[in-house]
């Protein structure tokens, strides 16, 4: 557990969106020791060359752990089916999972999940909830085995950009209801690619921090998705008032 | 004189002590230890000494010794070891003293450590004297080599790379120009091979190209994808490639004119047959991103930075014979000339490999090894194909389109083979857009009549007339020259794939992973056209 709070330390001015969701981190130290501890680390790695290597290799050592996260479970796919395998990954992952006219399956605090669902090779996956895994573009090869999900979260998820979103298009069929909050990385472009997904009824997209104009998108994506409800929102946002809704408390009849 | 001139002699020879010491010590005798020992001598007269003669002659020497000593010593040093004794500092030296203590101060600050030498001339413009490896031509293909080279050697630090960039503003180069798109619906396996994996660099460049305390990139990829549009009689080839790129691993889809009008409606399916949509990995990016990126990483793996023009090979040849008894010559480029801009300064660059990735002028680079010199229909009489095409990219902004894909072939493309502009300049021709582009593209999306051009910009293609494919590998003739250059239009996006075969070849003799065997430099002497049909 230390080992990767020193970690998280170290790559913080690279990985700045893990830091964010990471409630350790991100909000017990104050932002002007971040950023003292940031200037040092910063001196100490122009200046030599061992602490430059040490946070490089400290670095690749995150983004693996990330890729074997990530990884793809084809032989789980031929030995379970792929709705068994895909619940797995999601399992591992730390997300919920719930079967058609079942329960929702959660990992509890310490990872363990009830091994119940091995069982259900025919029974296709109807939500999935994703919030705050790391599951990034090659993750979803294993996410896209669910061909009849009806519902998917991926809330503060790390790792998901523009990228993972032209990836959803094979749930085009069946995808009713997304949920995109707070994902650091997804920004209007990505939001652009789903007009594949026609049958959406309910899409979420607030608190998108690489989105540059947040009204504007919500506009230009209900109207490409027009049976869609885009939630999170308030379209009047960054919208200054006219000079005739001004208030009227001055005097002078000439508005400022 | 000794004799009469010091009283205080006369109290000595009171003691009549034996006092040993040798006389005439080493010319570097400080003069007062001189003048203790002659007090000696005097002091001993007493003792049988012939007085007056050894009192002259050690007067004499200690004067003589005294001059010697003031010739021998540097001036400078001398008057600054002997400036406390205050016998010394009176008499006769007509020299500068201020001067010459500024001079010392200077001297020894330019010795200490810290402080620039001043002593030798500056040559931090300059290219290093050797290298193993020249890149000329700093574009994104030179850079993707570097970076490839760099990644993939045995030992880190094991080469020495150098990137000779003529223009490092890049305001003429192909990369900066580019409209940044990246497509997979090739007709080649090689090509879309090719555009699958620089795909994959791109969504993981900040893997790739980490660099400690830099921010991570963002390279702004828009994922809207292409679509090809075919009449009648082109539908069949387009059935064909679609196969092709779907059995590379490229999501490519099929549409019927029904499926295009109802995905989106805005567009005249009047004499189209069929259509390919790309789903996946295909849209647009920011050009300079990747550049300054690759820049970044490569400062940072120590690769070599130089701005210069290369202007002459020194090589040398080797004759041997083929199996048929022919004789051939085989040259190999040994030194590489770099000349600085706007001066005649040069610094010959020791090299053992050459890479030309010089974009739209790699075929002057090619001229100046001599590839080309020679009886036409020879393989030494074999040109590079490569020349400089003018494009014009025109951005416009219509009402009623929210979002679109990258229409058939954008703009530029739509006039290929009756007139090219002149590639003298980059300026931009708004009439060839008014009378050749814009019917076309009102014809096909009725939206697009009331479409206004907000910018346009010009740029090159580096052309390969033979089939507008890439040249990459090495010559035949030219052992240690290898090609990455010529991609007409898709070097940008080709380009990661491309760097990491040229370093494969380099470091491994041949390629690994894609085999880019059909873009050799053969096949312009074979006469094997290496044709792509989606050239965008």
């Amino acid at each position: 557990m230390a080992a990767s709070w020193l970690s998280l330390r170290l790559v913080a001015p690279m990985w700045n969106g893990t830091r964010g969701i990471h409630r350790l981190g991100g909000a017990v130290v104050p932002e002007g020791n971040q950023k003292k501890e940031r200037t040092m680390l910063q001196f100490l790695t122009d200046h030599f060359y061992d602490v430059e290597a040490l946070r490089g290799y400290l670095l690749q050592r995150e983004m693996c752990k990330v890729h074997l996260k990530n990884r793809s479970f084809t032989w789980l796919e031929e030995q379970h089916g792929p709705y068994s395998a895909g619940a797995f990954f999601i399992l591992k992952q730390g997300g919920a999972v719930k079967f058609r006219d079942k329960e929702w399956i959660r990992p509890d605090k310490y990872g363990h999940f009830s091994p119940e669902f091995w069982n259900f090779r025919e029974v296709p996956v109807e939500a999935v909830d994703a919030s705050d895994c790391e599951i990034n573009y090659e993750g979803l090869d294993n996410l896209l085995l669910l061909k009849e999900l009806q519902s998917l979260s991926l809330q503060r998820c790390p790792h998901v950009d523009d990228w993972c979103l032209s990836r959803l298009y094979p749930l085009a069929d069946s995808l009713q209801e997304l949920s995109l909050a707070g994902c650091p990385r997804v920004s209007e472009r990505g939001l652009a690619c789903l007009h594949h997904l026609q049958n959406l009824r309910r899409l979420d997209i607030s608190d998108l921090p690489a989105v540059s104009n947040p009204g504007l998108t919500q506009i230009l994506v209900e109207e490409m998705l027009p049976n869609c409800q885009v939630v999170g929102v308030d379209w009047a946002e960054g919208l200054k008032l006219g000079p005739e809704e001004q208030p009227q408390d001055t005097a002078s009849p000439v508005p400022a | 004189m000794a004799g009469g001139s010091r009283p205080g002699r006369g109290s000595r020879r009171g003691h009549g002590e034996t006092v040993t010491y040798s006389v005439g010590g080493g010319a570097l005798r400080a003069t007062g230890q001189l003048a203790r020992s002659s007090e000696w001598r005097l002091a001993r007269s007493s003792d049988g000494w012939d007085n007056s003669e050894a009192a002259v002659r050690l007067s004499e020497g200690a004067g003589l010794r005294g001059a010697m000593i003031r010739r021998v010593l540097p001036h400078g040093l001398g008057r600054g070891l002997l400036t406390r004794r205050p016998g010394t500092r009176r008499g006769g030296f007509s020299l500068d003293w201020d001067g010459k203590v500024s001079e010392i101060k200077k001297k020894i600050k330019s010795i200490l450590p810290g402080t620039p030498c001043d002593l030798l001339p500056d040559t931090s413009h300059l290219p290093p004297e050797h290298s193993d490896v020249v890149i000329v031509g700093g574009g994104v293909l030179g850079l993707s080599v570097a970076y490839w080279l760099k990644k993939l050697e045995n030992r880190q630090g094991g080469m020495r790379v150098l990137v000779v960039e003529r223009d490092h503003t890049y305001s003429q180069a192909s990369t900066g120009l580019s409209v940044g798109g990246i497509c997979q619906q090739f007709s080649l396996p090689e090509n879309i091979q090719l555009s699958l994996f620089s795909a994959s660099f791109l969504r993981n460049i900040n893997e790739y190209l980490a660099v400690t305390n830099a921010p991570p990139l963002d390279l702004q990829f828009n994922p809207s994808g292409y679509l090809l549009l075919a009449s009648e009689k082109d539908a069949a080839a387009m059935e064909s490639n679609v196969k092709v790129q779907k059995q590379e691993g490229a999501k490519v889809c099929l549409m019927s004119p029904d499926q295009l009008r109802n995905k989106f409606p805005w567009i005249n399916t009047e004499g189209v047959a069929l259509a390919s949509y790309g789903m996946e990995n295909e849209g647009w990016f920011d050009p300079w991103c990747l550049l300054h990126g690759l820049r970044q990483k490569l400062a940072s793996m120590g690769v070599f930075f130089c701005q210069g023009e290369v202007t002459r090979f020194v090589t040398s040849s080797q004759h041997m014979l083929t199996t048929d008894d022919e004789m051939v010559t085989l040259k190999s480029i040994h030194e590489v000339h770099v000349k600085m801009d706007h001066s005649l300064e040069y610094q010959p660059v020791e090299c053992a490999i050459v890479i030309n990735a010089a974009g739209a002028w790699s075929a002057q680079i090619a001229a100046l090894a001599g590839i080309g010199k020679g009886p036409p229909g020879t393989l030494q009489g074999t040109k590079l194909p490569v020349e400089p095409r003018k494009r014009y990219v025109y951005v416009w902004t219509s009402l009623g389109l929210p979002l679109c894909p990258r229409l058939c072939k954008p703009c530029p493309h739509l006039s290929l083979q009756e007139e090219e502009p002149d590639p003298a300049n980059l300026e931009v021709d708004h009439d060839f857009f008014q009378e050749k582009v814009w019917p076309h593209l009102a014809l096909r999306v009725p939206a697009f009549e009331t479409l206004k051009v907000q910018t346009a910009w010009a740029g090159y293609y580096d052309y390969n007339t033979f089939d507008q494919n890439g040249v990459v590998g090495p010559h035949p003739l030219v052992v240690n020259m290898y090609f990455a250059t010529g991609f007409s239009g898709h070097g940008l996006q080709q380009a990661p794939g491309v760097g990491r075969a040229v370093a494969e070849m380099i470091l491994e003799g041949s390629f690994q992973t894609i085999d880019l065997s059909p873009f050799l430099f053969n096949r312009f002497y074979l006469g094997e056209k290496t044709q792509e049909n989606n050239i965008m």
